[in-house]
């Protein structure tokens, strides 16, 4: 028991400053995993293999899991930003925690003088462990039991109506589409078809190609405005560029060939 | 002045134990019509006028069964449940069944009644008459159970429904601004004297410790000093309010802006005479007061001049019969003021009154009807043709008003004006002159209305009004002619039980006084007719001399009410306003700058950071547990 | 003696708490309130195990129970806010101040 608490007692608290001090968030959550599977590993030590078990599967596997997804949800890669905002936040921060500390500490560390009784009689007197806890949670307290139902179907409404995200406009369909579209041209002279497709060119069909129009000029819609942004698209004039040196350098040796004949 | 034997009700029997649904019938009407209207909006006028006959039937077989029975068991409480218990007082609600209220139960309901079925006509076209039944069955509901109270506290509760029924009647057509106007000045003079009542029951509970007429009869005789003149006279300010009474009198002439039928019932017939039924139910605070009841003949001796006044220079029609009620109420009022001798007589009068003045509103509406609405008597002229009806049904109620031999009018004024000269040769003159004015004045309308030549405006065609409306009319005329008559002999010994007064010999024939009222009734009559009779009447009216001015403008009632009241509270309000502005204002100010300031301050420590929050928290957390560890708190 | 696990339970408290103060995103806050949670746990189990009872650990496994629901609720916040600020750091959620 000493062996397994000196073990898994460091592994926790590195785990819990980890969870404060990383600045990604991800970071935070793993070791937050780490603290969660040392603390049912403490639980089994305390001789309760079945809040070991629960505290793997909720903790570690559900709470977990669902701070991962709506971390996912939200953008994983966006580290915080360590400048602290709030004056003094930090300085009374770490004063009140260091109070905090040193109020439980002075509180709890003269708690506690007998020996451990251990709850091997009392689970000896039910049959075991979980027998023990079931015997309790269907007795003594079962009309908490009854509550905590109440609130979790309450939780997973809830859940529901936060996550439901209300439509502001009414749902357009294919009819809608078009008669705003004509609208617009109607309105502004926006082209109301398909733009041009990117261009197709020997060397590059890619979608940062621009079109050439039928007179030689770059047709500038053909290309996502978004790549044009970036400063991705493709100069038409230097992909025109290597053809046309293909073609004539082809012309030359022919011209060559014919002079050799 | 002789202690009065007290008549004490007896516990109520057989058919008096129905005697609630007199109010009942019309309350459930009003909670019907007001409440449910709109689903009866066809059948509610029907509805309404079917409740108050069934609030008569009860009436009338109530009044029988107290004819059959002995003068000691006539007067029966109905005691209902107790309102409520405080201290060392109980207030019960109950009904008292007696000679005097079961007279009133009858006026109300029958003419009420009546009156309900002539407004079957008269309010036909109009788009609220279901809300108007339903204010007329709440003002009979509220003024029965102010005559059917059994103590005062009850009696104020529905001294107040009457007064909120007037105000709602009165200010029925509210899309006129003058309607509304009336309305409000109705109310707000009305709370003068309700003023009173409230001190003077207050006082009544005070001395006796209870304000069931039962325990004010039995404790009056045992009250010591002035406190009897006090509770009077705060009693007849009450009256003077509900009464249009002299100071308070200005209302009744502009609550002529209600409906013609709402004038007929409530400002004639009923609720302006509630005043005297409260002197008369009163009586034994009065006539242990020579103080009050000499105020009581004072305010009516007044009165009935300055109606008679008013109602001999205005043109409406509506605002001379006004004039004249409050002039017949102030007759009412100095018999009730008399004492014993008086209030058999004041009561007769009232009642012969609420016939013959219903009659003559309700005849007046009807001439309304015919002519457009046109209210004033210069427009009209010679409808003795072309309403006759109307003109025979006016003319009994004109006689009877007059006091034209063996008319209603003719018995019970005749009393009046020969108790007052047996009370004081001066108060019965004044009288004497009021009876000769109000035949000058009456004369005046006849004429103007039904004589002479048309002087119609045009468009106008004056048409007779329909059955619903002339039948009431021809009811009420016949009792103008007839009530006094039967009432005469009988009336004073019916009442004695209740009012505590002797009954003395009436007779047919006049006496001296009698024949020099009818003297002066006909001199009036003569000069009236000598003014308007022979020559044609100005369609505009002439200029007038003072006291013609004075008439039309109600005595400068309104001037002096805000010459006295208005101005100086006005004055008081805006010195309050600039006290509130400067003083009170700056203070409070100063005060809500110095808080906003703080809160810029207290402010910054909210910065909407969730992470300051956590380490406030955490800090908090820190001090307490410092604080608990250490024991600091104790 | 159970000392060693109350400390280590107080260590990572005071961890996870400082972590809810000085971290701006959304998530690792989140997380850092579950370490906190997670050494209340410890302390709870430990306490089980030093007075022999059983009860402890139930109260552990409600503790986890309402965790379990916690995070479902408050991902949902944090995503919904994600979804109309493009943002999960806590200082921008900050319309309180205003």
């Amino acid at each position: 028991m000493t062996v397994v608490f000196w073990i898994c007692a460091p592994l926790m608290v590195l785990g819990a400053l980890g969870l404060v001090l990383f600045r990604k968030a991800v970071h935070s959550a793993l070791s937050m995993a780490l603290t969660m599977v040392c603390l049912a590993v403490l639980y089994a030590s305390l001789s309760a293999p079945f809040l070991f078990a629960v505290q793997i599967i909720v903790y570690t596997g559900a709470v977990l899991m669902m701070f991962l997804f709506v971390l996912m949800l939200v953008g994983v890669d966006t580290p915080d930003s360590i400048v602290e905002t709030i004056k003094g936040q930090r300085v009374l921060a770490a004063l009140g925690a260091l109070g905090l500390l040193g109020l439980m500490v002075f509180s709890i560390g003269g708690a506690v003088t007998a020996p451990a009784t251990t709850t091997a009689a009392a689970e000896a007197a039910a049959g075991g462990n979980v027998e023990g806890v079931a015997e309790l949670l269907f007795g003594r307290y079962v009309w908490v039991f009854e509550l905590t139902s109440a609130l979790l179907i309450t939780a997973a409404v809830g859940a529901m109506i936060f996550a439901h995200a209300q439509r502001t406009k009414p749902k357009l369909g294919q009819k809608e589409r078009a008669d705003e579209r004509m609208k617009a041209y109607a309105a502004s002279g926006t082209h109301p078809g398909s733009l041009p497709n990117s261009g197709v060119f020997a060397t590059s069909n890619s979608i940062a190609t621009p079109a050439l129009l039928p007179d030689g000029s770059i047709a500038e819609e053909s290309v996502s405005r978004t790549l044009t942004e970036r400063g991705v698209q493709l100069d038409s004039a230097q992909l025109k560029q290597i053809t046309a040196d293909a073609f004539a350098a082809a012309e030359r040796v022919g011209d060559e060939e014919d002079e050799e004949l | 002045m002789t202690p009065m034997e007290v008549v004490d009700p007896v516990a109520a029997t057989g058919l008096f134990g129905y005697a609630w649904l007199m109010i009942a019938l019309p309350a459930l009407g009003a909670l019907l019509l007001l409440v449910f209207g709109r689903w009866i909006e066809k059948i509610g006028p029907y509805l309404a006028v079917l409740l108050i006959a069934g609030s008569f039937v009860v009436a009338l077989l109530l009044f029988l069964q107290q004819l059959g029975s002995p003068a000691d068991q006539r007067a029966v409480s109905v005691p209902l449940y107790t309102w409520f218990a405080t201290g060392s007082w109980q207030i019960d609600v109950g009904l008292l069944v007696d000679q005097l209220s079961i007279l009133f139960a009858l006026l109300i309901t029958g003419v009420g009644g009546l009156i309900h079925v002539y407004s079957l006509g008269y309010m036909a076209h109009d788009e609220r008459r279901r809300r108007f039944f339903g204010y007329l069955n709440l003002f009979v509901a509220a003024m029965l159970t102010l005559v059917l109270a059994d103590n005062y506290l009850v009696l104020f509760v529905g001294w107040e429904g009457v007064g909120l029924a007037s105000y709602l009647l009165i200010g029925f057509w509210q899309h006129k601004p003058s309607a509304a106007a009336a309305a409000k000045k109705a109310f707000v003079m009305n709370r003068v004297g309700d003023f009173g009542m409230i001190l003077a029951i207050s006082t009544m509970l005070a001395m006796f410790g209870s304000s069931a007429f039962v325990d004010v009869n039995h404790g009056a005789p045992l009250l010591e000093g002035p406190w009897a003149t006090v509770i009077g006279l705060l009693l007849l300010l009450g009256a003077c309010g509900k009464s249009a009474q002299v100071p308070l009198q200005a209302w009744l002439l502009d609550a002529m802006e209600g409906p013609t039928p709402v004038s007929a019932l409530i400002h004639a017939a009923t609720m302006v005479t509630a005043g005297v039924y409260l002197v008369v139910r009163s009586h034994a605070i009065f006539d242990l007061s020579p103080d009050a009841q000499a105020a009581v003949v004072i305010v009516g001796t007044v009165t009935l001049l300055a109606g008679a006044w008013i109602g001999t220079a205005k043109d409406d029609i509506k605002k001379v019969l006004a004039g004249s009620t409050m002039s017949q109420i102030g007759y009412m009022m100095l018999a009730a003021g008399i004492g014993p001798a008086g209030y058999a007589f004041a009561i007769f009068h009232l009642l012969t009154h609420g016939a013959f003045k219903a009659n003559m509103f309700l005849g007046a509406g009807s001439v309304m009807h015919g002519m457009n609405d046109d209210v004033d008597m210069r427009h009209y002229g010679a409808l003795a043709k072309y309403l006759p009806l109307t003109f025979w049904t006016f003319g009994a109620g004109y006689l009877a008003i007059i006091g034209f031999p063996l008319t209603a009018g003719y018995f019970s004024k005749d009393h009046i004006i020969e108790a007052a000269f047996a009370r004081s040769p001066l108060v019965g003159s004044l009288a004497l002159l009021g009876a000769g004015v109000t035949a000058f004045y009456m004369t005046r309308l006849m004429l103007m209305t039904f004589g002479g030549r048309k002087r119609w405006v045009d468009g106008v065609h004056p048409h007779e009004s329909p059955a619903v409306m002339t039948v009431p009319l021809i009811v009420l005329g016949a009792l103008s002619l007839v009530a006094g008559a039967v009432m005469n002999s009988w009336i004073q010994g019916w009442l004695e039980p209740a009012t505590g007064g002797h009954p003395h010999e009436v007779s047919l024939l006049p006496t001296v006084v009698g024949w020099a009222t009818m003297i002066v009734v006909a001199a009036g009559v003569l000069v009236a007719w000598l003014v308007f009779g022979r020559r044609p009447i100005p369609a505009q009216a002439p200029a007038g001399n003072a006291i013609t001015v004075a008439g039309r403008n109600d005595l400068f009632g309104d001037a002096l009410n805000d010459a006295l009241v208005v101005q100086p509270v006005m004055g008081m309000s805006r010195a309050a306003v600039a006290n509130d502005a400067r003083t009170i204002e700056g203070f409070v100010h100063t005060l809500s700058t110095g808080i906003a300031g703080f809160s810029v301050v207290g402010r910054g420590t909210q910065t909407g950071y969730v992470r300051s929050y956590a380490l406030t928290m955490v800090l908090g957390v820190v001090a307490i547990g410092v604080v608990v560890i250490l024991g600091l708190g104790g | 003696m159970i000392d060693h696990y109350l400390y280590l339970a107080v260590i990572l408290f005071v961890i996870g708490a400082l972590g809810v103060m000085i971290r701006r995103n959304a998530l690792v806050a989140f997380m850092s309130v579950e370490l906190m949670l997670n050494a209340a746990n410890l302390a709870l189990v430990a306490f089980a195990f030093q007075h022999g009872k059983l009860d402890g650990q139930v109260a552990s496994f409600f503790v986890m129970v309402v965790a379990a629901a916690e995070v479902v609720v408050g991902l949902g916040i944090i995503v919904s806010i994600y979804k109309t600020r493009r943002s999960t750091s806590v200082d921008n959620a900050n319309l309180l101040n205003r």
